[in-house]
């Protein structure tokens, strides 16, 4: 069971490769925004799955809980950001 | 290894990552931003809860489950709010989406 995570844990370390060609690629900054929104969520699944690994699966439920709830709230903070006409981030040629 | 949780919970796990897999194919194939943000919100949650059902089973009953059921809810409910607010940032900042009439947008370049 033990190197089923393992290969999981592999095998999601490669699906977080492929957002980050859109982060790199996205022409617009809301593309980069969800390929980033994609690879946090992804990252959470990640850290559970690595705590089952190391054994120590408390340790590792909590640091995954706060990140989840910090990735939450900064993606809301930077979406409001680009949403807001003070800054020269237009897309309405 | 052949008791009924380690296989439901395989199962489960297996069926996670593939939702996942399909979330990131998504985001590369799809030609507009609009239609990407369906990509990372749906199928991403979709993939993560059943990982983390799959954890559940296979961790039983015991506080770390308690846990795991909190990451599973709030991943819920978040995710499909910071698309969301994506899509209404993206909008406001007068991203087009791509209908037929208008031009293809920036994405192609």
């Amino acid at each position: 069971m033990d190197s089923f995570f393992l290969y999981s844990a592999v095998i999601l370390t490669a699906i977080i490769a492929v957002p980050a060609y859109r982060v790199l690629k996205g022409p617009t900054v809301f593309d980069r925004l969800v390929g980033t929104n994609a690879i946090a969520t992804k990252t959470i699944v990640l850290i559970c799955l690595i705590g089952y690994i190391f054994d120590r699966i408390g340790m590792f439920i909590d640091i995954t809980l706060a990140y989840a709830i910090l990735g939450f709230v900064g993606s809301l903070i930077i979406a409001k950001y680009f949403s807001s006409d003070k800054i020269n981030v237009r897309y309405d040629d | 290894m052949t008791d009924i949780t380690s296989i439901l919970s395989i199962i489960c796990i297996v069926a996670g990552i593939f939702f996942l897999l399909i979330g990131s194919i998504g985001i590369i194939r799809l030609p507009d931003f609009y239609s990407r943000t369906h990509a990372t919100s749906k199928s991403d949650t979709l993939g993560m809860m059943l990982v983390i059902l799959g954890l559940m089973i296979f961790e039983g009953l015991t506080i770390n489950t308690g846990k795991l059921f909190l990451i599973l809810l709030f991943i819920l409910l978040a995710n499909p709010i910071g698309a969301h607010a994506l899509a209404r940032a993206a909008l406001n900042a007068g991203l087009k989406p791509l209908f037929p009439d208008n031009k293809k947008d920036k994405t192609e370049g």
